[in-house]
C-alpha cells in the first residue's frame, strides 16, 4: 500500500480492506526505517497520526463517510500547526510552535486528512534543491546522489519514497513543480489567491501560493478541492466558488489546443528532457489535441525581475524575526541593536542572508526606481505574455526544468541556481497556475511535463494531466526500495 | 549598476543582520555582483508607460467593517517569545 494513490487508499478504507490505523502505522514504520537516508521529514507526529487514525476509524465504523477521512498526508514544514514546530526549515524557527493552524490545515483536519508529520524544505523556501535546510539536504528517492528539487524537497521526496500518498507543498517561483518533476510526482500551483495563505510563513506575498503534491491528478484534484477557497483571514484570497474538479476530469481533450511556446525549447534545455516532453506533446496529439508553436518574449527576464520582486517582499516579510516575539534569540545582547543584528545573523542560513540583502538594496533609497519599480513593470509585461498566448491556445506546455534533477552540492554558484527555475518563474510572476506531471526519465532520474493554464483553470490542467495519466503510466512508477535505501 | 563593499554594509545594517567577519560582507559583495548583473538585463527593457504590476489579479485591498473579531490570546501568543514577564516582551534597556 506504499505507492498506492490516495483514491485507491480511499477505496480500500471503504472496503474495509485495512482500518486507517493500520496504513498510518505501515506508513509510520516505513518512514522510521527509510527516512533516516532520505530526510525528508523533520517532524513526524506518530502519537497525534495514530490518533487521528482511529477518530477517523471510529467515524467510519459508525457510518460515516467523507472522501478524504483516514487518509495520511506529509505536510510542507512552512504551514503553521498548533502545539507542533513549525521549522520552515530555518534555526530561526527551531523552537517555534505556532499557537494556531494555518487554514488549509483546518480544511485537511476537517475533511478528516491525517498528517503524518511535517517534511524538509529549503529554509523559508528559498532554494530549488532543499539543500538549503538547517535540517540537513533531502536525497531524491530515485537516486542518492542526487537532489530532490525544492524548496518543497522533502514533500515531493517524501510522497516518491512511499511514505505518504500526498503532500502539501507551497510554490513561490517553482517550489511544488519543479521538486515534483525531479520526484516522478504531480503537483499543481493553484492560481495565486485559489488557496489560503493564512498560516502559511511569508516569503514573497504576492508570489506564494500553497497546493498539492500527489500520485495522480485526480490525487490532486480531490486534495485541490479540499484546500481551495475563500479565507477571511487571507485578504488576498479570491471569493470565487470552488469548482468539483473530480466533474471535470474525464471530459475528453478532442480539439484542445496546446500552445509550446518555443522560448521553453530553446538553448540550455537537455536533450533526453526534451524527447520526454516532444514524446508527451504526441501523446496529446493521439488524445485529439492540436499543437502549435506560441511565443513568450519576456521570457529571458522572469529570472531578472524575479530577483528582484522575491527578495524585495522577502526582506520586508523576514523583517518579523526581531529575537523578541517568537524565533531565535541570541544569548546576553548588549542592546537592542545587538540583539536584533546577532539573532538574525545566527537564526538565517546564508542564502537567506543573501536575499536579504538585495531585497533591502534594491528596495533602498536611489535604488528603488531603477530595480523593484522597473521589476514589477517587467511584470505586467511577462503576464501580458501569458494573456496574449491564451487567446490563441487553451494550455501550454513545456518542460518544467530545463534538467533533470542535478547531483547534490553541482551548483555552487548562486545564479546558475536561480536559472534552474527559468521555466517555472514566470508563472508565480503571472498568478497563473501550473501543474507537472511524470513523462519519463533520463536514466534513473525522473522528468516533468508542465502544463500551464489561465487565472483560475485549475480543472482544466487536472482534466489535461488526467486524460495523459489514463494514456501513461509515468506517474505509477515508483523507486524501488534499493534505490530508496 | 554595481554593488560595492560600503552598499552591502548599508543594507546589512538596514536589515539589522549582523556580518561576522569583513570577509562574510566580501563573499555577499561578490554574490550580489553575480545577482545585479543578471538582474541588470531588466535595463534594456523600455518600460515607458507601463503601470507597474504588484498583484497578479490587479485587485486591491478589500476592506472589512471596523469591528473587533479576535478575541485576546496574549498567553497564548507570548508562550513562544523567548522572554517575557507580567504579560510584556522583555528587551535590553533601551532608555538609561
Amino acid at each position: 500500500m506504499h505507492h498506492m494513490t490516495l483514491t485507491e487508499l480511499a477505496k480500500g478504507l471503504k472496503a474495509g480492506d485495512f482500518s486507517s490505523r493500520e496504513l498510518t502505522t505501515s506508513l509510520l514504520d516505513r518512514i522510521e526505517r527509510l527516512d533516516g537516508e532520505i530526510n525528508s521529514f523533520v517532524t513526524v507526529t506518530r502519537d497525534q497520526a495514530l490518533a487521528a487514525a482511529d477518530t477517523a476509524d471510529q467515524a467510519r465504523a459508525k457510518g460515516e463517510s467523507r472522501p478524504l477521512a483516514g487518509l495520511p498526508l506529509a505536510i510542507k514544514d512552512i504551514f503553521c500547526t498548533q502545539g507542533i514546530r513549525t521549522s520552515c526549515g530555518s534555526k530561526m524557527l527551531d523552537n517555534f510552535q505556532a499557537p494556531y493552524n494555518a487554514t488549509v490545515v483546518e480544511k485537511l483536519r476537517a475533511a478528516g486528512m491525517i498528517s503524518l508529520g511535517k517534511t524538509n524544505m529549503d529554509e523559508f523556501a528559498m532554494g530549488s534543491s532543499n539543500e538549503n535546510s538547517f535540517y540537513g539536504p533531502v536525497k531524491n528517492p530515485w537516486d542518492r546522489t542526487a537532489v530532490p528539487g525544492g524548496s518543497s524537497g522533502g514533500s515531493a521526496a517524501a510522497v516518491a519514497a512511499g511514505f505518504a500518498p500526498a503532500a502539501l507543498g507551497t510554490d513561490t517561483g517553482g517550489s511544488i513543480r519543479q521538486p515534483a518533476a525531479f520526484c516522478g510526482i504531480t503537483g499543481l500551483k493553484p492560481t495565486y489567491g485559489r488557496v489560503s495563505r493564512y498560516g502559511m510563513v511569508a516569503f514573497a506575498s504576492s508570489l506564494d501560493q500553497g497546493g498539492p503534491m500527489a500520485r495522480s491528478a485526480e490525487d490532486c484534484a480531490h486534495l485541490l478541492g479540499a484546500i481551495a477557497g475563500h479565507d477571511l483571514r487571507d485578504s488576498t484570497s479570491v471569493a470565487r466558488v470552488v469548482p468539483d474538479y473530480l466533474a471535470e476530469l474525464d471530459a475528453p481533450l478532442d480539439g484542445l489546443k496546446i500552445g509550446l511556446p518555443k522560448e521553453y525549447f530553446g538553448d540550455g534545455l537537455d536533450a533526453e528532457v526534451e524527447s520526454a516532453i516532444r514524446e508527451a506533446i504526441r501523446v496529446y496529439e493521439s488524445l485529439g489535441a492540436k499543437v502549435c508553436e506560441v511565443s513568450l518574449p519576456h521570457t529571458h527576464l522572469a529570472v531578472p525581475a524575479y530577483y528582484v520582486i522575491a527578495p524585495a517582499e522577502a526582506s520586508s516579510n523576514l523583517s518579523r524575526y526581531d529575537g523578541v516575539r517568537f524565533g531565535h534569540r541570541c544569548d546576553n545582547p548588549v542592546d537592542l541593536e545587538d540583539l536584533y543584528k546577532r539573532s538574525r545573523a545566527e537564526g538565517f542560513g546564508d542564502e537567506v542572508k543573501r536575499r536579504i540583502l538585495i531585497g533591502t538594496h534594491t528596495l533602498s533609497e536611489g535604488f528603488f526606481d531603477a530595480y523593484y519599480r522597473k521589476a514589477q513593470q517587467v511584470r505586467r509585461l511577462i503576464r501580458q505574455d501569458f494573456m496574449d498566448a491564451f487567446e490563441e491556445v487553451d494550455v501550454l506546455m513545456g518542460p518544467a526544468a530545463p534538467t533533470p534533477a542535478f547531483d547534490l552540492g553541482a551548483k555552487k554558484d548562486p545564479v546558475s541556481m536561480y536559472l534552474q527555475d527559468i521555466y517555472t518563474i514566470a508563472i508565480n510572476l503571472a498568478g497563473i497556475p501550473g501543474i507537472s506531471v511524470p513523462a519519463g526519465f533520463a536514466g534513473k532520474r525522473p522528468i516533468g511535463l508542465q502544463i500551464l493554464g489561465q487565472h483560475f483553470a485549475e480543472g482544466q490542467l487536472l482534466n489535461v494531466a488526467h486524460q495523459f495519466q489514463q494514456a501513461t503510466d509515468w506517474h505509477r512508477r515508483h523507486p524501488t526500495d534499493q534505490e530508496t535505501t | 549598476m554595481a554593488i560595492e563593499h560600503a552598499d552591502v554594509l548599508r543594507a546589512a545594517h538596514l536589515a539589522r543582520l549582523g556580518l561576522n567577519s569583513d570577509a562574510e560582507a566580501a563573499g555577499y559583495v561578490d554574490d550580489l555582483t553575480r545577482i545585479l548583473e543578471m538582474v541588470d538585463r531588466l535595463q534594456a527593457v523600455d518600460t515607458d508607460g507601463i503601470a507597474p504590476l504588484s498583484h497578479p489579479l490587479d485587485t486591491t485591498q478589500r476592506l472589512r467593517p471596523d469591528e473587533v473579531t479576535e478575541t485576546n490570546q496574549r498567553d497564548a501568543f507570548q508562550a513562544c517569545a523567548p522572554e517575557t514577564a507580567d504579560g510584556l516582551y522583555l528587551v535590553p534597556r533601551v532608555v538609561e
